[in-house]
Formats: structure tokens, sequence, C-alpha cells
């Protein structure tokens, strides 16, 4: 939680402000929670989404093994990646559209940490679940077990750094017309460094080298975005409000 | 102690206000008057420091707003002309979900309390996407009741949508958030007597 003290101008942080910054982080959490239980269809499509895509690759490619096992990696990435651009609209949109943005830019908290709290509401609902479907559907593209749990472990630090640098296309772009294209052009260079190092990762081990350091360059990633990230999209959605 | 100087507000290519001074003290109630488009919203935005001000400052207790930043903003409550609500949500939970956001926790009965005092009692466990827009105005005003602990309340029409019967309960809140020396800013077009010690108005418009 000290990430939040580079925001906030009063001086070092004392052990109750701390308290009180994880009291908002986990306010956020729980309340865009709860707001995803009431709406769960929006939640569904990101998981049907992804379902979809990678088991359609299979049916028009045929039953090539070799065919199958060299795209697999690959085909997961991009699906996993497009299912969190899908997701990306809905994090600051309504929010922005019903006034409660503005009001969370005046809460006391500083409001990157509330940034952070929806950004991990938003992969707890949407990334997540990929995380856990895809050695499922990994096994459709007859991938071993190690790739498979390659795979776990790339997603798992892959899809929260798509959703932090997500968190700033879609910060940017509030309040533009067709945020959707505008987000995908803002957002997808930004992405593809993931996508490099985490189909690299399952390449690797199904090649059979040592995955380490694509999974250190993932962890990387996710590191800095989650430094940068928070306070990029703050001071984005500052300016979207202005 | 609130103290506006030299504001000026641009919007698009339009000039709205400038040269705008005023100064706002503990116990103290400023209308703020004048016809659509006049920047009514775009002062009390500025006001929360959501805008910039083309020029000018904007000083609490001496110091700029911007640079008090979190210290400001737990001074201030600010009721705009969205609602600020979630639709999904019901009216009790709104309210402690958005009271949580700002630090502060209250029980559901505190929460159902609020509503009732305004006259939603059994509209308080719906989704508010079910309410009227008056409904929806009264929960959001029904946050003003936890908000005792801010001086500064900064309210964007408080009265639109409201029925006759509630206004008067708004006023009251109004009255005794400035008798025990809050600050309120508000607009409106509709007459509605407020007691205040100290009641005044600010026009805008003057700039063609």
């Amino acid at each position: 939680m000290n990430r939040a003290g580079i925001e906030s101008t009063v001086p070092p942080s004392t052990a109750a402000q701390e308290a009180s910054l994880a009291a908002a982080f986990v306010a956020v959490v729980r309340r865009d929670l709860l707001l995803a239980m009431r709406r769960r269809a929006d939640v569904l499509t990101t998981l049907v989404f992804f379902v979809i895509v990678v088991s359609l690759f299979p049916l028009g490619i045929g039953p090539e093994l070799n065919t199958l096992r060299t795209i697999g990696p690959g085909v997961l990435w991009v699906a996993a990646l497009l299912a969190a651009m899908l997701a990306l609209n809905r994090l600051f949109a309504a929010d922005y559209a019903d006034g409660t943005l503005e009001q969370m830019v005046l809460t006391p908290q500083p409001l990157s940490v509330l940034v952070l709290g929806k950004v991990a509401a938003l992969w707890l609902t949407t990334g997540l679940p990929l995380v856990v479907m895809a050695p499922l559907l990994g096994l459709q593209y007859a991938l071993p077990a190690e790739a498979l749990y390659t795979l776990v472990i790339a997603l798992a630090l892959g899809t929260p750094a798509l959703g932090l640098i997500g968190a700033v296309g879609a910060a940017l772009t509030l309040g533009a017309r067709g945020p959707g294209v505008l987000v995908s052009l803002l957002v997808l260079p930004l992405y593809v460094p993931v996508l490099i190092f985490g189909a690299g990762a399952v390449d690797a081990v199904m090649s059979g080298l040592d995955a380490g350091g694509h999974l250190s360059l993932l962890g990387a990633l996710l590191l800095v975005s989650l430094v940068v990230a928070p306070l990029a999209s703050a001071a984005a959605l500052r300016i979207a409000l202005d | 102690m609130l103290q506006a100087h030299r504001l000026e507000c641009i919007r698009g290519e339009r000039l709205l206000f400038r040269d705008l001074d005023f100064a706002l003290n503990p116990g103290e109630l400023l209308r703020v008057e004048g016809p659509n488009g006049s920047g009514k919203t775009s002062l009390l935005r500025m006001l929360c420091g959501l805008l910039s001000p083309a020029s000018g400052t904007l000083q609490w207790q001496g110091a700029d707003i911007r640079q008090l930043g979190e210290t400001y903003r737990a001074a201030l409550t600010y009721v705009g002309h969205q609602n600020a609500l979630k639709a999904d949500l019901s009216g009790v939970e709104n309210l402690q979900l958005g009271e949580a956001l700002a630090g502060v926790t209250i029980t559901r009965e505190a929460a159902r309390e609020a509503l009732t005092r305004l006259g939603l009692a059994i509209a308080a466990d719906l989704p508010t996407r079910l309410l009227s827009q008056g409904q929806c105005r009264r929960v959001a005003l029904a946050r003003l009741m936890f908000r005792a602990r801010c001086p500064l309340w900064v309210l964007d029409e408080p009265f639109v949508a409201l029925d006759t019967a509630v206004v008067p309960e708004i006023a009251a809140l109004l009255s005794a958030h400035v008798r025990t020396g809050g600050m309120v800013v508000y607009t409106t077009h509709q007459d509605v007597p407020i007691e205040a010690g100290e009641r005044r108005s600010l026009r805008l418009g003057g700039v063609q």
C-alpha cells in the first residue's frame, strides 16, 4: 500500500493512513464484486467469448495434433488478450455515466488506490476465470501437462498486467465517442510484450527449455504496471472529468 | 473559510464568468443564481476541484484547494446534478457503499433510518433502477445525513424532482448544517425558504 504514498500530498504515511488506504481498497473491491454479482451476464460474456474462440480453432484446423500443439499457446494467449480487452469497456464507463466516478474522485482517498481496487475486482471477475479455464481448454490442443502448468502461471502473471495496462486506456478514452475502437488502438501495442512472453513461456517448456526467463519478464511487466498504471489511470480520470 | 479570487471559467470557446470574487464563512449559506447555461454547475464543480478555473484561485482555510488535495476533499460533500447511484443496488446498499468509499462505515439500520426520514421506507431495499427520479434524488440527498463531519456542502439543484412534502425536510437539513457552523453552497430555480443566520446569493450571467 506504500505505492499510494506517491500520489498523496500528505507527509509520511502513518499506520492509520495505511489502514484507511487498505479499507478504501477493500471497499472498492467489495462494491465492484457486488455489482458484478448483480450483472452476471456481463461477467459471463468475457468467459464465454474466451471459451468459444479457443474451442473454434481446433474445429477449423482439424485434428492434426502437431499443428494444434504448435498453435495452442498462441491461440490461448490471443483469446485471453481479446477477452481482457472486451472487459475493459465496463471498467469506468458505467461509473462515469451515473456520476459515481465523480464521487470516487472526491473521496479523501487517493484515486490511484481506488483504481487499483477496481482493476483487482475486474481481474477477479474476468481474469481469474480465464486462468482457471485455460488448462481445460488447453487439453483440446494436446498440450502436455508441464506446458499447461506453465500456461496457468503465465496467465496468472499476465492477465492482471493486461487489466492494469487496459485501465489506462479505458481511462484515457472515457467520454470519447466510439471508445471501443480507440481503446483497442491504444492498448493493443502495449499488450504485445505480455503476449510474446506469455506465449513464449509455454513454447519454451514444450521445446524442453526453461520458462524461467519468460516468466520473470512477465512478472516484471506486472510489477511495473502495478506501480505505473494506477497513477496514470487516476490522472487520466481527472482529465476526463474536467 | 472558502475564498474565491478572480475566478474565470471558459467552457469550449465561451466565457461563462470572470473576475468572480466571494468568500464563505462558517455558518453561511450561499445560493448561486443565474439563467440556464450561466455557469452555475461549472462554478460548483470548480469549488469541488473537479474543474480547473481558467484563471484565479480558490482557497480553503488560506491554502489553495489543489495543494490541499485529500485534506480538502475530506472537508467536502458534493451532490451533483447526477445522483451517483448504482441502478442495480438498493438505496440502503448505495448509501452504505458510498460512505464506505468515503472511509466511513454505516450500518444497514442507520442507512434505512436516513431513507425513512425522507419517506423512502418501502423503497429502501428495491434496486434504485425501479425508483422514480424524485425517489432517486432523495436517496442521493440522504447521503447528507452522514456528512455532518464535512463543513462544506456543495449542492447542485438539490430540490429538483422532489415533491413538496420532502422539500422542507431537505431545507431543514441544510439549515441545521449551517446552524452548527457548516457552509452550504447550492443552486436552485425554486424559491425554497431555508432558515439560516447568514443568507447570501451570487448572481451569474453578467458576461455576454
